[in-house]
């Protein structure tokens, strides 16, 4: 390159003492304030009241969990990397954020083994194997959680976030679903929507997740689509069965701030990876996910289903970029 | 926005783009200066879209100002003509920013020139009438505008004559001037609509008539309130509208205009032409003007010089083949953080070192980006996030299309329209992963094009 500039007749010195003039194609403006790491970051915020409200009402039990999930996933990440012998990429913080969100829907209970497995199935298999960020084909963090949900069914079950010896609250009493199977015991919206039921300590309080999802929205670090078609079908769904069936006792509005529904559908189906490109196609995500959500949990055996309904759907996803129809603007037909 | 943007179809904006950061600050507020007259110009043979021009004059021999030198018989081309008195020298090559090797006409400055006052009175000064009562008929208007060699001066250089027409098969109902400048930096449009209102007004009138529009609507993006104001009062008295748009890039997207104000879409393949309607730049109108009421071809226009890389950012009216070097030392030479050199802007424009190359009736201005500007973040994995889908201006999958570009999938590329994309980079502006979208996306076009050209063979 030098030498080409010296071929340039500048007389005036100060153009020709520049030290070097890049090329490149256009555009050559970009957006500093978006990056991967800063919607990651984000994300990070977003869960800081979900992560607060856990704590509050799990003390020990969510720091625990959410500190063995957070290193084990690190350092599961940073493990998984040097044998591909890729280049270090904890920085881009989305290992720690698989790490809060598998820390976030684990049993307070839960031994620490199910913890630090759950990370390592959640960085290995759910997302280095594919190729690290941007690869996988389903949510990390609930690869992992299905994976120890089957291998430690006692422990992942309804009884296993009971642990009725413990001076926290929130432990000592059923979860809600469980309550109301067991003895028909309907919890009170209101403590639903705070919090104060038993629970995976990320979901228990829908008021927490719900800012923290706003937040994500209103920054458009997530797709409002998803969210919106999501939690748009589970409250169809959910109307419709309470029309069928009015004094059963689990209303609308215990299907949604009850379970991992808000953390789901703002947390989980959001994750940009594994869910669709275009708008359209993200609608179709989310009504898809509502859904499943809504179909396992009315007519299946496992209380509450929207880790199966996100993973179903994660697989779906590139099925729905393709055929989700898409238009350019000015052509003739869509196509897909 | 609903509220101002009343007495058009449109909703005054278009879905998705983008909201750079628009860096007018530079330049918006400095008066346009007059060039002092350059020793020697080069006019390179290629300077608008379609065919290039012959040379018609001999070296040695003596051109006077506004004199053509050059001409094509191609339907679609326009001719050149000497920016300065003076002698024609031996005929180069030149390469101009945007890569395209063509033969040039030096010419070199001899006798008395035309500067200062003298020149800005022979171009924007004078009478400019608002009403013709038969002076002109459409055809007349357009010959002048074919004699004068006019080019759209937004950046695309499509000849005028063939746009500002009338056309019985398509008849134009509608005739937008476009003011908007929605690309960062430049403000070329905004001065010449502030310090030049009168020649705009005209040429929109003369134009109107020569295409037969019933409508003419001068539309300004909501950014520029002086400019929206002057016209407005200058526009008094005639039936010319004035839109105000919403500040959105790229709103100065022919297509995105008619959207945003007319509410009709330009079919893939069509030009506005289809729908009834003619874009045109208000630099060109202003030239339309001149050459229809002055008879003067275009030698000169107004660029605009800027960025964080220029020592004493300036708006300049110069003659048209002047050297890019002449005008970054007019314009105090580049800061010790220059980092590169544009012809355009940022969004669009070519970036280039040799600056001997000639400015041409195309360049809208040269923007010089600093280091600072430059600062990349490292290119990471796509992660999905759609926000390219999101700001694609025309609706398209830029993700699926780099990729399909990547893996050199052509058929893939061309099923999702990848020949659709306008190059305005709005991908590659909002990608967080900072892929070069807007690169992979060219490279994916170049493969459809060789593969239809093949096909044809």
């Amino acid at each position: 390159m030098p030498e080409k500039e010296q071929k340039t007749k500048i007389e005036n010195p100060e153009i020709s003492m520049i030290p070097h003039i890049q090329v490149a194609s256009s555009p050559h403006f970009l957006n500093p304030s978006l990056t991967t790491k800063k919607m990651m970051m984000d994300v990070l915020i977003a869960l800081v009241p979900v992560i607060g409200m856990a704590i509050y009402f799990f003390r020990l039990y969510a720091v625990k969990q959410i500190l063995i999930c957070l290193a084990s996933c690190l350092l599961a990440e940073a493990i998984f990397m040097k044998m591909r012998k890729k280049s270090f990429s904890l920085f881009d913080c989305s290992a720690a954020i698989t790490g809060l969100i598998l820390g976030l829907s684990l049993p307070g209970p839960a031994p620490w083994y199910v913890g630090v497995i759950g990370s390592f199935v959640a960085m290995g298999i759910g997302k280095i194997i594919f190729g690290g960020i941007g690869m996988n084909l389903f949510n990390p963090a609930m690869v992992g959680r299905a994976f120890v949900m089957i291998s430690f069914a006692g422990v992942m079950a309804a009884s296993g976030y009971v642990d009725s010896t413990s001076m926290v609250d929130a432990v000592s009493m059923a979860t809600p679903l469980n309550a109301f199977k067991q003895s028909g015991i309907s919890t009170a919206i209101f403590d639903l929507f705070m919090g104060f039921t038993n629970g995976s300590p990320g979901e228990v309080s829908a008021i927490a997740c719900i800012l923290g999802g706003l937040y994500l929205c209103l920054r458009r670090t997530v797709s409002w689509e998803i969210p919106v078609s999501l939690l748009g079908t589970v409250i169809i769904i959910g109307s419709f069965f309470d029309f069928l069936s009015p004094q059963e006792g689990w209303t609308l509005f215990h299907h949604l701030f009850g379970g991992a529904l808000l953390f789901g559908a703002f947390f989980i189906a959001t994750d940009p990876v594994t869910s669709p490109l275009t708008p359209l196609g993200k609608i179709v995500f989310g009504v898809g996910t509502g859904a499943l959500i809504m179909l396992l949990r009315i007519f299946s055996g496992y209380p509450e289903g929207v880790m199966f309904a996100v993973l179903l759907m994660n697989g779906v996803t590139p099925l729905i970029n393709r055929w989700v129809p898409h238009r350019t603007l000015g052509a003739q037909h869509y196509r897909s | 926005m609903g509220l101002i943007f009343k007495g058009f179809k449109g909703k005054g904006t278009f879905p998705r783009g983008i909201h750079p950061q628009e860096q007018k600050h530079f330049s918006a507020d400095s008066a346009i200066e007059v060039l002092p007259a350059p020793e020697n110009v080069l006019l390179p043979l290629l300077q608008n879209i379609g065919a290039p021009c012959e040379s018609i004059v001999k070296p040695k021999q003596n051109v006077c100002y506004g004199e053509v030198v050059a001409e094509s018989k191609a339907l679609i081309s326009a001719s050149i003509h000497a920016p300065i008195s003076g002698r024609v020298m031996k005929e180069s090559v030149t390469t101009l920013p945007n890569a395209r090797h063509v033969p040039a006409i030096p010419i070199k400055a001899e006798g008395k020139q035309l500067e200062g006052t003298d020149l800005w009175d022979d171009i924007f000064g004078g009478e400019w009438p608002k009403k013709f009562n038969g002076e002109f008929t459409p055809k007349d208007i357009n010959k002048m505008i074919d004699d004068a060699g006019i080019v759209g001066l937004g950046g695309a250089a499509f000849p005028t004559y063939v746009k500002i027409t009338f056309n019985r098969k398509k008849p134009v109902d509608t005739l937008l001037i476009n003011g908007c400048e929605c690309e960062p930096y430049l403000t070329p449009d905004y001065r010449v609509m502030l310090e030049a209102p009168e020649p705009v007004i005209t040429g929109a009138v003369l134009a109107g008539i020569a295409t037969g529009a019933k409508d003419i609507i001068i539309c300004i993006e909501k950014n520029k309130p002086a400019a929206i104001d002057l016209i407005r009062k200058k526009a008094e008295g005639t039936n010319i509208k004035v839109a105000v748009l919403k500040t959105k890039y790229p709103q100065g997207s022919e297509r995105h205009l008619i959207m945003a104000v007319l509410k009709k879409i330009v079919p893939l393949g069509s030009l506005p032409a289809d729908v009834g309607t003619v874009v045109s730049n208000v630099g060109t109108i202003a030239a339309v003007a001149r050459a229809v009421l002055k008879k003067k071809p275009l030698t000169h226009r107004v660029v605009t010089v800027t960025g964080g890389g220029i020592k004493n950012p300036k708006n300049l009216l110069i003659p048209i083949g002047v050297s890019y070097g002449e005008l970054i030392e007019y314009c105090g030479g580049l800061t010790s953080n220059a980092a590169r050199v544009l012809s355009g802007g940022p969004m669009m424009g070519f970036a280039f070192t040799d600056f001997n190359m000639p400015i041409t009736k195309g360049t809208g201005g040269i923007t010089l980006l600093t280091h600072e500007d430059m600062e990349k973040a490292k290119e990471t994995n796509c992660i999905r996030c759609g926000k390219c889908v999101d700001v694609c201006p025309m609706h398209l999958i830029p993700a699926k299309l780099a990729q399909a570009a990547k893996y050199k999938n052509v058929e893939l590329a061309e099923k999702y329209d990848i020949l659709a994309c306008m190059d305005s980079g709005c991908c590659g502006y909002i990608c967080p992963a900072k892929i070069p979208l807007v690169q992979l996306i060219r490279m994916g076009k170049a493969m459809v094009q060789a593969k239809r050209k093949n096909r044809m063979e």
